[in-house]
């Protein structure tokens, strides 16, 4: 947020389309290794401005970390990885929002003051921060819950604020761990649709780690099949209908039956 | 109602018994001493009621001791804690030593820093202080090392300054341990200040009863006993609390 919006009496929630948050990201020939211990190997990526990309692997093949990688939260021991064309890691860093795997909402703030805590942490002070995350909770089916503590929550209310909190950082990437790993299968279907929505609403480029074939695939615009450890690409995926608004519909179309399939095989193959 | 009504119960079970074997003579008999020397519970009370002025005064002098080194624990714990988190190398090199010092019984201390700093009541703040350090700075840290190292990530992404992470996140988190601290702090308090007041004081709860000893003034002893305990007690009760209205969240 600029400085020269503080001291105004409300703040505007962030715009639908802002043309400002739309970087691209680029890895090229990536490896990456924690010692001995070697995690990526040559991982090649484009994603898009406003393009989603799905990222599945076998557990423990390095997702969460290629994640961290583009966030600027590592740095990769080989190739590059550029985001709006900048590729030191502060700059990535500056430029994506990171959603951890568990929802991590802090017990000792409100609903709303976590939704609101990165624009607390760039500046502006409670009040403001608390008026500009409250459009959002109107907008996002939260309304009503801003003052509530996390642990009186559902855990698709919490996974809902934890989003909310990476989108009003205002950042161009959202980085998505595993968002919905969490829940009940029916919540998480519920949550799929919820989170299609808003990305339609608010589209930003991202990257959306996951176990969950089918997830990945509705969600996103291409999907990246990782094979176990240390991970390559071994299949990259076209969604057949990213997004739709009949999410039941869209799974069960046999296009999408049949990429699910190819991109399991290549899951399977690939975790040989 | 049963948590406070049972302990309270027997309380006044133990009492009666006290009582009952004080008049009868039974414990004076058994060990073979005169019945002054084994006050009943009701000579405490009275001893209680008539030396209320004086005990008071040294209620006052030793509570001031235990505050002082209490609060002085904790700004040196809490900022010791706060150091050796920011730096690795301070831990390493630091812990083991805080541990080490823990070693060191504090009645062979407490008569040197009498002889270096006299009387007053520095010697006392500064025992208190000591006894007190070792559980504030433990805990301190390691409420501040609890915290999620993904939730330092999610802080970072979302344009945390080092600051604000302390601040918004390991601060908090740290909250309840470091509660934990102050509340077993609180319970030696009075064990720091007793053996300070003992290696030389002119007041004082430990010293009146090291006094009263020379008196056979057993009765007043036990009163000051009792007062000693009462103010463990309301210091214990203060810290919850105080725990109550700062850690909301749990």
């Amino acid at each position: 947020m600029k400085p020269e919006s503080r001291g105004t009496q409300t703040v505007d929630p962030p715009a639908p389309r802002r043309p400002e948050l739309a970087d691209a990201i680029a890895l090229r020939d990536v490896d990456h290794a924690y010692a001995e211990l070697r995690t990526l190997d040559g991982i090649d990526l484009e994603v898009p401005a406003h393009g989603v990309l799905g990222l599945v692997g076998p557990s423990g093949c390095g997702k969460s970390t290629l994640l961290e990688l583009v966030c600027g939260l590592r740095e990769p021991t080989g190739g590059t990885i550029e985001v709006g064309g900048a590729s030191g890691a502060e700059e990535r860093l500056a430029r994506c929002a990171f959603m951890p795997q568990r929802d991590l909402l802090l017990p000792w703030y409100s609903a709303i003051d976590n939704a609101a805590l990165a624009l607390r942490n760039q500046g502006m002070g409670r009040r403001q921060a608390r008026a500009a995350a409250a459009g959002l909770f109107e907008r996002f089916g939260l309304e009503g819950f801003e003052a509530v503590r996390p642990d009186q929550l559902s855990g698709g209310m919490r996974q809902r604020v934890a989003f909310l909190r990476t989108l009003i950082a205002g950042k161009p990437v959202l980085a998505l761990d595993e968002p919905f790993a969490s829940l009940d299968a029916i919540t998480r279907a519920e949550m799929q649709e919820w989170l299609a929505a808003a990305l339609r609403t608010d589209p930003r480029t991202t990257v959306l780690v996951t176990h969950d074939v089918e997830e990945a695939l509705y969600l996103s615009d291409r999907v990246a099949v990782l094979s176990a450890r240390p991970a390559r690409i071994v299949a990259e995926l076209a969604a057949p209908a990213p997004r739709a608004a009949d999410r039941d519909a869209a799974v069960t179309d046999p296009a999408f039956v049949a990429t699910r399939e190819e991109a399991l095989r290549a899951l399977r193959e690939g975790s040989r | 109602m049963r948590r406070w009504l049972l302990p309270l119960g027997l309380i006044a079970l133990l009492l009666g018994l006290w009582q009952l074997a004080c008049s009868t003579g039974a414990i004076a008999d058994a060990l073979d001493l005169e019945s002054f020397l084994v006050p009943s519970p009701a000579e405490v009370a009275s001893s209680l009621w008539e030396n209320r002025g004086l005990l008071a005064e040294n209620a006052w002098v030793t509570l001031r001791e235990m505050l002082l080194g209490i609060l002085a624990a904790l700004l040196v714990g809490v900022g010791f804690a706060v150091l050796m988190h920011r730096w690795r190398v301070l831990r390493d090199a630091a812990y083991p030593l805080i541990v080490a010092s823990q070693t060191i019984p504090i009645v062979v201390i407490s008569p040197i820093l009498v002889v270096w700093f006299g009387y007053g009541i520095g010697p006392k703040v500064m025992i208190v202080a000591l006894i007190c350090f070792f559980p504030i700075t433990v805990n301190a840290l390691d409420g501040l090392r609890s915290v999620d190292p993904e939730a330092v990530k999610m802080m970072r992404s979302l344009d945390a300054s080092r600051w604000q992470r302390f601040r918004r996140v390991e601060a908090p988190a740290a909250l309840p341990s470091l509660f934990t601290g102050v509340k077993i702090a609180v319970v030696v308090a009075p064990i720091g200040a007793v053996f300070a007041e003992w290696s030389g004081s002119s007041a004082g709860l430990g010293h009146l009863i090291q006094s009263d000893t020379a008196y056979y003034l057993v009765a007043r002893q036990f009163a000051t006993v009792a007062v000693l305990a009462a103010l463990a007690l309301a210091l214990i009760g203060l810290t919850a609390l105080a725990e109550r209205r700062v850690v909301t969240w749990r």
